[in-house]
């Protein structure tokens, strides 16, 4: 038994910390607020050159065929860093939808081309009404033309593919869409969070391809929400860290009293507290990525407890570093609300805390049956 | 990173598994006296049924894995002993009176003790022939303990000891104990003190149980009047028994925290069954969305903790050093058996105050967990010194602004 990352990941993660540390500033992230454009193609060249979209993908398709713990390292800091790409969207996504639902000439053409960076994806499965159960999706599929709007769709803006989730015939079905097409238009969505742009995408009579067998829609959904809830978990983990360090380092920075503020246990407990809860989360995510490496029947618990300890320790983490840097903390030239605002857009995208638990909830009856 | 056994793991636990099915009886899954903390007060014929299963591992080489071979162990690694632990929280076996010892004094006398030292006091505690106590907080010393006022004199081979400690557990059945004493009260509270090992049938000690809130009495206050410890008996320097202290409290930190990983699913199962008979409101309680999203919650953050713990002995059997780290489990433990046995107790209804065996529902498990976990956030470091430590010593903040810092001890204000 080890319940730890090996020296291999842990250079990976040292490499990545330069680059991104180098690369995904948050300096770079104001910036990003105030522009329309979409993400960081300088970046997201470089990640590809260093392999990290293919980083989980089999080499039969392109991919590096390295494991799950790796792209969860690369997750976090992905988090830590504030990266101002559609990685999340094209890897934690897309890539898993075709992974779980593709046939083997569906990855041989899709995949490869995320892999290497061509070809950016994202899911497009949730509408307007904001539910998170499957019976809230009312986008129609008749012959494989779709129509319908779906929204909110994570750098829907840039993707050149969405994986769609529509009722068709036989049931709930997944599509590929090639969202180039004259059949899809795109609109801005407005969040609170400005640097990874959601879209609208209105779809009439857009020409879909099967993805997985028609009438699947809602196991294969299970199964690739789970997959890109863990990877996420390591994204929102990595931002909670952020958010610790930045509380910490700004406690020492800042007397009043003639004190450290990080002397006063108000704010010292405080900060303990964000750290426990960190590494509670912590503890889970790894099991996370371990179920997605090694053990595919621990995933739906695995991916529930991921959830819902991370959006726990991340709201936390968020909310109490904005009141620890006090006044200036309120401010937007300042850098906490960047993680209060993509903290909540991560917590809603995939569905709330309480949504995870009525999931962890069936996953733990299934398992005692 | 593996959560399976490796097939070496695999073998040693297969191993494990053989000798418990042969020695002890397997616990119904559903029994939960597992999650009882505070017995009456122990008797001697429990007592003996402790030693006893302790010498049969003892015997056998199950006891104190990690423990070197000169001194009765097995010379194993920290996943085996994780290993063997799992496997024996399976079987019916009577509560570890022996963590105090084998925990807390066992690694602080491996670390500051003369080799005769170790040989004397390692094997027989090693083997449950006698059981330790832990003679530190007093009244006017328990998160200061550097604050205690237990005098030590010198008198030739001899030391003789005048104080009064408290809250010593197990001291009505404990044959040796860990003491901290102060030897100089002129200089620095931190300098003055010095850490002995006493027998607990020594002239002088007197042993008075106190009365828990549980109803029980585990614990006790100890009277020290002129009791004489020969000075082979010190662990250390004079003088230095902060430091010594400091090892015992890092020990003390991780088998608390270490010990409290397990029993998730059992509670977690505890309270599914309360969701399905319990009603609020006319719906039951699994019906209820609220009661559901709980129940997850709590399953979540157990299986936290768990994760946590084996997290930590994995940096461990790395190679690193028993860290602060500790005290976060300690720190999320006790809070969260609060919440979820107080939850517990609330879907029972006009029925959550009933305590006793003929409780209607649980048989009072719930209302003992509930009284007994006062004890988890206090005892050991309590939440807020706890907090302290991570705040300073794992995170780097400042410390406590002190007003007792560089006063001879007999100057510090007190009260
Ligand atoms: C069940 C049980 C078993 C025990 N067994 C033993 C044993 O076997 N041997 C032994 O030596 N001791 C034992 N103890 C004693 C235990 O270690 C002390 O009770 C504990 O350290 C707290 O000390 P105290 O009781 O003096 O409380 P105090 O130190 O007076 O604390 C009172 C409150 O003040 C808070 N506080 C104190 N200092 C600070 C600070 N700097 N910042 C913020 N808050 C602070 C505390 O957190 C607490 O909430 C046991 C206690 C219990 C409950």
């Amino acid at each position: 038994m080890n319940f730890q990352f090996d020296e291999d990941q842990d250079l990976l993660r040292d490499a990545a910390q330069k680059l991104l540390g180098d690369k995904a500033t948050l300096e770079a992230a104001h910036k990003h607020m105030d522009k329309a454009s979409d993400y960081d193609k300088e970046l997201w060249s470089t990640m590809a050159e260093n392999g990290w979209q293919g980083i989980a993908i089999p080499e039969e398709f392109g991919g590096a065929g390295m494991s799950y713990l790796d792209l969860s390292v690369l997750a976090e800091e992905l988090g830590y860093h504030y990266a101002h790409t559609p990685f999340s969207a094209s890897i934690f996504g897309a890539a898993e939808a075709i992974i779980v639902a593709g046939s083997s000439e569906q990855k041989s053409t899709l995949l490869p081309k995320i892999a290497n960076g061509e070809t950016i994806g994202t899911l497009a499965v949730f509408e307007q009404s904001g539910r998170h159960d499957y019976a809230g999706i009312t986008t129609k599929a008749v012959g494989g033309k779709l129509s319908g709007i779906k929204l909110p769709v994570s750098d829907g803006l840039c993707a050149d593919i969405a994986i769609v989730a529509a009722q068709a015939d036989k049931g709930l079905s997944l599509y590929v869409v090639d969202l180039t097409q004259a059949g899809v238009e795109r609109a801005e969505l407005r969040t609170m969070e400005l640097t990874r742009k959601q879209a609208t995408l209105t779809l009439n009579n857009a020409q879909g391809e099967l993805l997985g067998e028609e009438g699947q829609g809602e196991a294969l959904l299970d199964n690739i929400l789970n997959r890109t809830a863990i990877l996420t978990a390591f994204e929102q983990l990595g931002g909670a860290q952020r958010c610790l360090d930045m509380a910490k380092d700004y406690s020492l920075e800042r007397y009043c009293f003639g004190r450290q503020i990080g002397s006063y246990q108000a704010i010292k407990h405080r900060i303990a507290d964000m750290y426990v809860k960190v590494e509670m989360a912590r503890s889970n995510c790894y099991f996370g990525a371990w179920a997605l490496t090694s053990s595919e029947a621990d995933i739906p618990e695995a991916a529930a407890v991921s959830r819902i300890a991370v959006c726990d320790a991340y709201s936390f983490a968020a909310q109490e570093n904005i009141q620890i840097h006090g006044g200036i903390g309120f401010t937007w030239d300042a850098n906490p609300h960047l993680f209060l605002k993509r903290m909540k857009m991560q917590e809603f995208s995939l569905g709330s805390a309480n949504l995870w638990k009525e999931k962890l909830y069936k996953a733990l009856a299934n398992k005692a049956a | 990173m593996d959560f399976n056994d490796s097939p070496t793991e695999a073998k040693f636990r297969a191993e494990v598994v053989e000798w418990l099915d042969a020695n002890a009886t397997k616990r119904d899954p559903d029994d939960t006296s597992a999650l009882s903390m505070f017995s009456e007060r122990e008797s001697p014929e429990m007592i003996e049924e402790c030693k006893g299963w302790q010498r049969t591992k003892a015997d056998a080489g199950w006891a104190c894995i990690t423990w070197p071979k000169t001194f009765g162990g097995r010379g194993g690694t920290l996943m085996e002993n994780i290993i063997f632990s799992q496997e024996e929280a399976k079987y019916l076996t009577p509560p570890n009176i022996f963590m105090i010892g084998l925990g807390m004094a066992g690694p602080t006398i491996a670390t500051h003790g003369t080799e005769e030292q170790k040989q004397q006091w390692l094997p027989s505690m090693l083997r449950g022939d006698v059981v330790w106590c832990q003679l530190f907080s007093e009244p006017a010393a328990g998160s200061d303990l550097a604050g205690l006022r237990t005098k030590a004199v010198k008198d030739g081979d001899d030391w003789i000891i005048n104080g009064q400690k408290v809250w010593t557990s197990g001291a009505h059945y404990s044959r040796w104990g860990i003491l901290v004493t102060r030897s100089d009260f002129d200089v620095p509270k931190h300098k003055g003190l010095t850490y002995f090992v006493i027998d607990m049938e020594s002239e002088g000690v007197e042993v008075r149980p106190i009365k828990q809130i549980t109803g029980g009495a585990n614990f006790n206050e100890v009277f020290l009047t002129d009791v004489r410890i020969p000075d082979a008996n010190r662990l250390d320097r004079e003088g230095n028994g902060w430091a010594v202290s400091l090892t015992t409290l890092m020990n003390e930190r991780m088998s608390i925290g270490g010990g409290m990983g397990m029993g998730a699913d059992m509670l977690i199962g505890e309270l599914n069954r309360l969701a399905e008979t319990c009603y609020i409101d006319g719906v039951l309680g699994k019906d209820s969305a609220a009661v559901r999203q709980k129940i997850s919650e709590y399953y979540s953050r157990m299986k936290s903790m768990e994760l946590t713990v084996n997290r930590t002995l994995s940096a461990l059997s790395k190679g690193g050093m028993p860290g602060s780290e500790s005290s976060i489990i300690k720190v999320a433990m006790g809070i969260l058996l609060q919440e979820i046995a107080a939850f517990a107790m609330e879907l029972q209804g006009g029925a959550g105050f009933e305590f006793g065996e003929d409780s209607t529902y649980g048989g009072g498990m719930w209302q003992e967990l509930y009284l007994g976990i006062p004890a988890i956030r206090i005892a050991g470091g309590a939440d807020e010194i706890q907090r302290n430590i991570i705040g300073e010593r794992v995170l780097g903040l400042p410390t406590e602004a002190r007003v007792d810092k560089g006063i001879p001890f007999k100057d510090i204000p007190n009260g």
